[in-house]
C-alpha cells in the first residue's frame, strides 16, 4: 500500500494526468477507439499501479505479483497507457494502438505479446470469473498476491458477472477485489434507462460481498477503500467508484456519446489542453 | 487385420472419469471443475478422491470456462466437464475468448453426445457440439470411439495437449472393443479395418457401426477400410488423402448434424486434395426425441445398416 500522504495523492494525481494525456495522444493516432472510459478509469488504474498492487514492471510475469483483470477490454486504452507509464513498455509504442502489426491490440490481445497484460479480453461479462480462478488458485497454491478486476458498470447487465459473484463469496474469496467503474452511461444513453442496475450496493451486498463505494476520482477515498478490502478477513470486496464518463476533459465530460468515440488530430490538440 | 469383439457395453462417460482419475493421480495440477452433474459425466470418481482439487461452481456453465481460464493462468489444468449442450453451446462465447483467444490448455468433457442420449430427449442430446468447437482458433476436438479409449483421451489431453481441448462422449453403455493399451496419439487416424473398395471414416460410437457395416460388406467380397477419427481438429489429412486416393469413395459417420461435423471437416481436405464421391451419415437437419437409444439410432439413421446403404451409393458413384 502506497502513501497516503498529501504528496502521494498529489504524485498519483501527476501520473493520473500522465495516463489521460497518452490515451488522448494514442486515440488520437488510432483514430478510433473507446475515450469515456479510458477517462472515468484513468484514477481507478493509477491508484492501482502507482500505489494498491505489488508488481513488477522489469519482471511482468513475478510470481508473487498481484493480478489485474480488465474485464471491460475496450477501455484497453487506459490500460496501455498505465502499463507504459508505470515502465513496462516505451510510451512512444501507444502511438500504434490499432494499427497493423501492433502489440495494442483494439481489445487486449495476449498473443501480440504486451508486457504485462494478464487476459485478452473484450466481450463483457466474462473478466471476474477468470478472477475468480484466479482467486482460487493462489487459495490452492498458499500464495499471498491479491487479485483485482475492474468492470463497468453496463457490464453488469451480463448474467454471467452474478454466477462470478455468487462463486466468488461462496468461496469467501477475500484475496479478491473488483472494482466498477461507475460513470453511469452506455452506448445507449443512461445505464438506469437502459437497464437500471441500482440499487447496486444492495445486489452486491445481498451476493455476499463486502461492498463499498467511494468516489473514484479522490485519491484519498480510492485508496482508503482499497486498504479496507485489503483488511476483509472473509467476503470479496468490490469497490463502487462513482466516476463521470470523460473525466479529465470538462468539455466531454459526463457524454455518453464519447463512449466509444476517438478524438480528431484537432480535438485532440484542444483537449491536450484542458486535460486536468 | 484382427476383428474387434466388444468386451461389454460400457459408457464413454465412465472412460472419460476413469481417466481423470488417472490423470490428476499423475498430475497433481489437475483441477476438477463441477456444474452440479458430475456423477452423471463421470467427474464424482476425480470429486472423492481429490476433494481439495474439485471446484464445485454449480448450474453455471459460462462461470465454469471463466474459472477455468483463471486457474490455467495460474499454472493449473483444469478439467470442466456436463452435457455438451450445456460445456460447448452455453458457454460459447467464454471459450471462444476466455480460453481459445488466449490460448489456454483447459479440458472441456462434454457428455450427452447424440441420440443414443435416448430418453431425455432432443434438449439433452449434443448433435452441434463438434461443428461449434471445430471453428474455433486453438482449439482440439475429440471424440473418442469406446470407454477405452475415452480413458486414454483425457489422459492424453492433460499430458499431451497445450491448449483448448474438446472431449465428446456419450451417455449409453455402448460396446467397448479397443485395448486398453492402445497408444493414443492425438491428430492420428486410427486404421480399425483394411480395404481398398471404399473407406468409411467414423467417429466417436459409429466407429463401431462402422466395424460391423466392413464386417458384413466382406461377406459380399467388399473390402471397406475403417479409419476412426478420434480427433477431429487437428484432423488427420495424410490418412484422410491416401483413403481418398487408395478406395476412390468415402462414407463418413457420425452421430451428429450432417453440417458443420466430421463429414465436413473430411469434405474440406478431400474437395481439396483429392475429389472422390462422398457419402454422409448423420443427422439431417433435425432435433432428437425421447426413446430407447437404440430405437433412437434406428429412426435417426445411425447403424451399420444406414452405413452400407450409405457405402454402395459411395462405390457406384465412382469414376462418374
Amino acid at each position: 500500500m502506497g502513501s497516503q500522504t498529501a504528496n502521494g495523492v498529489s504524485s498519483l494525481t501527476l501520473k493520473a494526468r500522465c495516463i489521460r494525456q497518452s490515451v488522448v495522444r494514442s486515440l488520437a493516432a488510432a483514430g478510433s477507439g473507446h475515450l469515456g472510459g479510458s477517462m472515468s478509469s484513468a484514477d481507478i488504474l493509477t491508484a492501482l499501479y502507482f500505489s494498491v498492487m505489488k508488481h513488477k514492471p522489469e519482471d511482468p510475469f513475478w510470481a508473487g505479483r498481484d493480478r489485474f483483470i480488465l474485464s471491460i477490454g475496450h477501455i484497453a486504452p487506459v490500460l496501455y497507457a498505465t502499463l507504459a507509464e508505470a515502465g513496462y513498455f516505451p510510451k512512444e509504442e501507444l502511438l500504434s494502438l490499432r494499427k497493423m502489426g501492433s502489440r495494442l491490440q483494439g481489445h487486449p490481445g495476449r498473443d501480440h505479446g504486451l508486457p504485462g497484460m494478464e487476459l485478452s479480453a473484450g466481450s463483457l461479462g466474462q473478466g471476474l470469473s477468470v478472477a475468480v480462478g484466479m482467486a482460487l488458485a493462489a487459495r490452492l497454491d498458499g500464495l499471498d498476491y491479491r487479485v483485482y478486476c475492474l468492470n463497468g458498470d453496463g457490464e453488469l447487465q451480463e448474467g454471467s458477472i452474478w454466477e462470478a459473484a455468487m462463486s466468488a463469496s461462496h468461496y469467501k474469496l477475500n484475496n479478491l477485489t473488483a472494482i466498477i467503474d461507475r460513470n453511469g452511461l452506455q452506448i445507449d444513453g443512461s445505464t438506469e434507462t437502459v437497464m437500471s442496475l441500482e440499487p447496486l450496493k444492495k445486489k452486491w451486498e445481498a451476493f455476499g460481498w463486502n461492498a463499498m463505494e467511494c468516489d473514484g476520482h479522490d485519491f484519498g477515498s480510492l485508496l482508503n477503500a482499497f486498504k479496507k478490502a485489503q483488511q476483509e478477513a472473509v467476503r470479496p470486496s468490490i469497490i463502487i467508484a462513482k466516476t463521470i464518463m470523460g473525466k479529465g476533459i470538462p468539455s466531454i465530460e459526463g457524454d455518453y456519446r464519447w463512449h466509444g468515440k476517438a478524438p480528431s488530430k484537432e480535438q485532440a490538440e484542444e483537449m491536450l489542453k484542458e486535460v486536468h | 487385420m484382427e476383428r474387434f469383439i466388444n468386451r461389454g457395453n460400457k459408457a464413454t462417460k465412465a472412460g472419460f472419469g476413469e481417466g481423470l482419475l488417472e490423470a490428476g493421480i499423475a498430475n497433481l495440477n489437475v483441477i476438477a471443475i463441477g456444474a452440479d452433474i458430475t456423477a452423471s459425466v463421470g467427474v464424482d470418481l476425480f470429486a472423492s478422491k481429490f476433494p481439495q482439487r474439485f471446484i464445485s461452481l454449480g448450474i453455471a456453465e459460462q462461470n465454469c470456462v471463466g474459472v477455468a481460464a483463471g486457474l490455467a493462468l495460474s499454472g493449473k489444468i483444469p478439467v470442466f466437464a456436463t452435457y455438451g449442450v450445456f460445456s460447448a453451446l452455453r458457454t460459447t462465447d467464454q471459450v471462444r475468448i476466455s480460453l481459445c483467444y488466449n490460448n489456454l490448455h483447459v479440458v472441456i468433457g462434454g457428455a450427452h453426445a447424440g441420440v443414443s442420449v435416448g430418453p431425455d430427449g432432443a434438449t439433452h442430446q449434443a448433435l452441434e457440439d463438434i461443428a461449434i468447437m471445430r471453428v474455433m482458433p486453438n482449439m482440439t476436438v475429440i471424440s473418442p470411439c469406446d470407454a477405452s479409449q475415452a480413458r486414454l483421451a483425457v489422459i492424453s489431453s492433460v499430458e499431451q495437449c497445450h491448449g483448448p481441448v474438446y472431449i465428446r462422449f456419450g451417455r449409453e453403455a455402448m460396446p467397448d472393443f479397443t485395448s486398453p493399451l492402445q497408444e493414443f496419439i492425438p491428430g492420428k487416424a486410427q486404421l480399425m479395418h483394411e480395404g481398398n473398395d471404399l473407406a468409411i471414416i467414423a467417429t466417436g460410437h459409429m466407429t463401431w457401426e462402422a466395424l460391423q457395416a466392413a464386417y458384413e460388406l466382406e461377406k459380399e467380397g467388399i473390402h471397406a477400410r475403417v479409419l476412426n477419427i478420434h480427433t477431429i481438429k487437428p484432423i488427420d489429412e495424410p490418412a484422410l488423402i491416401l483413403a481418398a486416393r487408395e478406395c476412390g469413395a468415402l462414407v463418413t459417420a457420425e452421430e451428429h448434424q450432417l453440417a458443420g461435423g466430421l463429414g465436413s471437416a473430411v469434405s474440406e481436405v478431400i474437395s481439396k486434395n483429392y475429389p472422390v464421391p462422398i457419402e454422409f451419415v448423420g443427422m439431417n437437419d433435425h432435433f432428437g426425441e425421447s426413446g430407447p437409444p437404440r430405437e433412437l439410432m434406428i429412426k435417426f439413421g445411425f447403424t451399420a445398416e444406414n452405413i452400407i446403404i450409405a457405402a454402395r451409393k459411395a462405390m457406384s458413384r465412382k469414376g462418374i
